[in-house]
């Protein structure tokens, strides 16, 4: 097993707007199985912060417990990054973002460290609104100890050692819509073209924006029966492509009347929708589910943008807080003294 | 695109750079981790399998495997190959035992006129089938070129004696100091095949130029000059010294009239400095020593004053280039220059000259002066019973060339002689393609490569080599120092081998490849798909690795350019349909088993 990946890189590689190439946004090799559909995702959120011409050092990558939580070792070397406790990723993301409002917040999770252990809190992190992007890889067992199902695992599916699951599992996706996230996706590890642009706009969009990405366990989940397997995910999945347009650059696809939606974020950039299932509209939370719903009855997987809110009010402005991170404020900002005491006093009198 | 066609083993040759610009196509990335085994006997004699001639190549190949090595292409310089080549014959155990023997006799004689490098590989190629050979050569001692024009402070005698034994020992009759002035005389000696290998030994000179006659006294031809250097004829030069030229003869010249006694040395040549035929690394070897080279001047006449040559004129020139890339060399109108000499070498090319092969004979000739050949495969003249190969067949080439001359040329004798057409299902090449797998993420090579700078070899203290003709100024790696520039090697012959049948789509070889080389896309047109690339495949001497189409109606298209062989793909391929498997590729030769035969 090789453990270091070699210095040599393409001597043509593209730059961004920054100057940068993919490579500055590398993280350590994997050590993940060989297959694993986190790589993948990890991958795209490497290509979607070189894309967005993203500042390494101005992201934050924060995850709980489990193969999911690994893996933002495996990308951006050069950011901030914390791994916490099992389930506990929600705590130390609000904090964090409470402090300094100014960093891209990426959390990544998975099915057990947000669906069981770490259902509290994650209920949580969209009750508040906190302005993170928040991913599930997603595979339907807990690879991490040798594949038993867990609370997303779909009713029916055979796990590797034979057994039936029979329970239904949590749908994150409508969860998320139904607490109130402000940006909700689901998309498919094997499907790079979706899934950059959907992590794009989720770090462009002010507020929550939960993605859960379905992400087949190689190992533990990879095997006929299994209906989170690459052949099975794929032979079910009803994808919505997506296009990112930031805010920047200008629009240049066209696309023709009636088959696209399109929606600006808050900032001036544009998800374009194509192929949009009929009846599904993005600004509505009860249309959303519906579609879901109807489509998982089909046993068909809908991908894409699921509901987006994009007129949100995220936690930092609902508390009101500075609009400064916390370490550029100064002694005199954080305690303005006994005369400016004096004066709110005089004010209650 | 339509899917790439591997079971074709011109598709993975082409992948192995070094070996598939090597006329001779020596394995190069396999005796290059033989050394870094320290396997130096071993790696000596996959060398001499292939190209006969190791000891003398390490020092004095032309390379055409380093301006096409891959990690030239990755990172700046490309691995010491030619001075790797060295390493083996420098560290190698006494491998006499090893030689293959003459085979027993099949009845058959071949003549090799010539004994150079192309007569030597035939006669090699040859003696295990159990042929008699009678080989002639007008100097004492065999190697022709390699002995007459190659200085000796670049190729040390013992070296090329050693060599050239190898090839003696097995058999073959020599009969030096034997000019042969009659091909009929050889026909009608009843060969039954006739071999050629006389080379192009008239350097080509400037009998227009005024002055020429008068100043014969002290203007000489550097080809023939170099070989009374060689066979002492020439013991020294005077001490302003023009050489006339830009190829690589020019710079043996300019070298050795340092060695004889030439002070101020120049080398003047016609065409501007980067368009000089000779190797970079030869023009650094003769600046290194102290010789200017004066570009773009033409000789416009021999100066000579009361019967003495003075010196030169020459017009000043400058190099128009027309949208083909044709040059033209204008007169920059200038007054003519002069410089000053006692001596002069004319360098500027070789002839090709064959005054003894009678009309009679049926060996027909181009207007070019070179003979009349089927193609580049058979060497076969127009009288069927007469090959040629080395220079004499089309003109100046280089060693490694004339090897590869003769492997083909014995390959068509062999047939000949055996009632066979040369020119009708020739031997293949042959090839094996094995896996490296020895683990579960594990391979039998260094598959990672290092980051290590390409070195230069070292040279002796130039004040001694200046005193000395015969003392070889590069040194050879040290052991050390060869094991490092050895690990250089990107092990290109490690191919990356697709099976899209068990292909999942789950794209971790794109993401892990370190150089970005895969990318899985819808097809196309080779014009579309290079331009679609995660970095476009720009480098259109490189092949595109195409497969079929997969599940998901896209195809995997890998672009050869820059992959480091580095097996990150493999490893991190769940499914095993990427695998590291080693492409051991060598050309067709009359005896293909030469080594095993021996045992």
């Amino acid at each position: 097993m090789s453990y270091i990946k070699p210095k040599f890189r393409h001597p043509r590689l593209p730059t961004n707007n920054l100057g940068y190439t993919i490579a500055d946004y590398d993280g350590a090799i994997s050590t993940l199985c060989a297959g694993c559909g986190h790589d993948s995702i990890s991958a795209s959120i490497r290509n979607a912060c070189f894309k967005s011409s993203l500042h390494p050092h101005r992201i934050a990558k924060i995850s709980g417990i489990g193969c999911s939580s690994k893996m933002p070792t495996y990308f951006l070397s050069r950011s901030h990054g914390f791994n916490s406790v099992h389930g506990r990723m929600p705590s130390v993301a609000t904090g964090a973002s409470l402090a300094n409002r100014d960093l891209t917040y990426v959390g990544v999770s998975g099915d057990g460290d947000t669906a069981s252990i770490g259902m509290g809190q994650f209920i949580h992190l969209m009750r508040r609104n906190v302005n993170m992007t928040y991913i599930v890889a997603n595979n339907g067992c807990y690879g991490l100890t040798k594949g038993q199902d867990s609370a997303t695992a779909d009713l029916g599916s055979i796990s590797k050692y034979g057994d039936v699951n029979g329970f239904d599992g949590i749908d994150l996706a409508s969860l998320a819509i139904l607490q109130g996230a402000s940006f909700v996706a689901r998309s498919f590890s094997g499907d790079k073209e979706q899934l950059e642009p959907l992590i794009r706009a989720a770090m462009a969009h002010n507020g929550f924006a939960f993605i859960d990405v379905v992400s087949p366990c190689v190992t533990f989940n990879n095997h006929n029966g299994s209906t989170k397997s690459y052949a099975e995910t794929r032979d079910h999945l009803d994808a919505m492509p997506v296009d990112f347009v930031p805010m920047r650059d200008e629009i240049r696809t066209q696309y023709a009347e009636g088959t696209s939606q399109s929606v600006t974020l808050h900032d001036g950039s544009v998800i374009h929708l194509r192929k949009a299932v009929s009846g599904l509209a993005t600004n509505d939370r009860q249309s959303a589910l519906n579609t879901i719903k109807s489509n998982e009855d089909k046993a068909r997987i809908l991908t894409g943008l699921l509901f987006l809110d994009p007129d949100t009010q995220n936690l930092s402005t609902s508390l009101e807080l500075a609009t400064r991170p916390l370490n550029e404020l100064g002694k005199d900002e954080l305690c303005p003294g006994s005369k400016v005491l004096k004066s709110i006093n005089e004010g209650l009198r | 695109m339509k899917p790439t066609n591997t079971a074709d083993p011109e598709y993975f040759h082409r992948v192995v750079d070094c070996q598939f610009a090597c006329p001779a196509h020596t394995p190069v990335p396999e005796y290059i981790r033989l050394i870094a085994q320290e396997r130096y006997t071993d790696a000596y004699m996959v060398n001499w399998e292939s190209n006969v001639f190791p000891g003398v190549l390490g020092r004095t190949c032309d390379r055409p495997c380093e301006p096409a090595c891959r990690r030239g292409r990755v990172e700046e310089e490309p691995v010491a190959i030619c001075r790797l080549k060295r390493v083996a014959a420098d560290f190698k155990d006494d491998v006499s035992a090893l030689m293959p023997k003459a085979g027993p006799k099949n009845g058959k004689k071949i003549a090799l006129i010539g004994g150079g490098p192309a007569s030597l590989t035939v006669a090699r190629d040859l003696a295990p089938l159990g042929y008699e050979m009678h080989l002639f050569d007008a100097q004492a001692k065999g190697g022709g070129f390699m002995r007459s024009e190659i200085p000796s402070f670049r190729l040390p005698d013992s070296v090329l004696d050693e060599e050239v034994g190898y090839v003696l020992d097995m058999g073959i009759t020599a009969h030096f100091n034997t000019y042969i002035d009659s091909l009929q005389s050889i026909i009608d000696k009843k060969y039954d095949a006739i071999f050629v290998g006389s080379g192009a030994p008239r350097g080509r000179d400037l009998p227009n130029v005024k002055g020429r006659n008068a100043g014969e006294k002290n203007i000489h031809v550097g080809l023939d000059w170099l070989s009374n250097v060689a066979f002492e004829h020439t013991k020294k030069i005077g001490k302003k010294v023009i050489v006339l030229g830009g190829g690589n003869t020019a710079m043996d010249c300019c070298r050795t009239s340092r060695r004889m006694g030439g002070e101020d040395v120049k080398v003047i040549v016609r065409s501007p400095f980067a368009d000089m035929k000779a190797s970079p690394w030869e023009k650094e070897d003769a600046i290194h020593e102290g010789i200017p080279i004066i570009d773009n001047h033409v000789p416009k006449e021999f100066v000579v004053e009361k019967g003495k040559l003075v010196g030169m004129t020459f017009d000043r020139v400058e190099a128009v280039y027309d949208a083909d890339g044709n040059r033209e060399l204008i007169s920059t109108g200038e007054e003519p220059a002069f410089y000053p000499c006692d001596d002069v070498l004319v360098a500027i090319g070789q002839e090709n000259a064959f005054p003894w092969i009678e009309k009679s004979t049926g060996v027909r000739f181009t207007s070019w002066g070179t003979p009349i050949i089927n193609d580049d495969e058979t060497f076969q003249s127009t009288r069927k019973n007469v090959f040629f190969g080395g220079d004499s067949a089309f003109g100046p080439a280089n060693i490694i060339t004339a090897v590869a001359h003769g492997h083909k040329a014995a390959v068509s004798i062999d047939m000949f002689c055996r009632g066979e057409n040369p020119e009708v299902d020739r031997p293949d090449p042959r090839f094996t393609l094995v896996s490296q797998k020895m683990g579960i993420h594990e391979w039998s090579y260094d598959s990672i490569p290092i980051d290590d700078k390409r070195e230069a070899v070292p040279l002796v203290d130039l004040e001694k080599a200046l005193k000395s003709k015969t003392l070889e100024v590069e040194l050879g790696f040290d052991v050390e120092t060869a094991f490092v520039q050895a690990e250089r090697c990107l092990n290109c012959d490690a191919q990356t081998v697709f099976t899209e049948s068990t292909c999942i789509e789950c794209d971790a070889c794109t993401d892990i490849c370190p150089t970005s080389c895969i990318s899985f896309v819808e097809n196309g047109s080779e014009e579309d798909l290079r331009a679609r690339l995660l970095v476009p495949a720009t480098n259109e001497e490189q092949d595109l690795y195409v497969s079929g189409n997969l599940p998901t109606g896209k195809v995997m298209v890998k672009d050869e350019d820059v992959c480091l062989h580095c097996g990150l793909c493999a490893e991190r391929c769940p499914t095993a349909a990427w695998d590291m498997q080693k492409f051991f590729y060598t050309m067709a030769k009359a005896t293909p088993d030469l080594l095993e035969a021996a045992e």
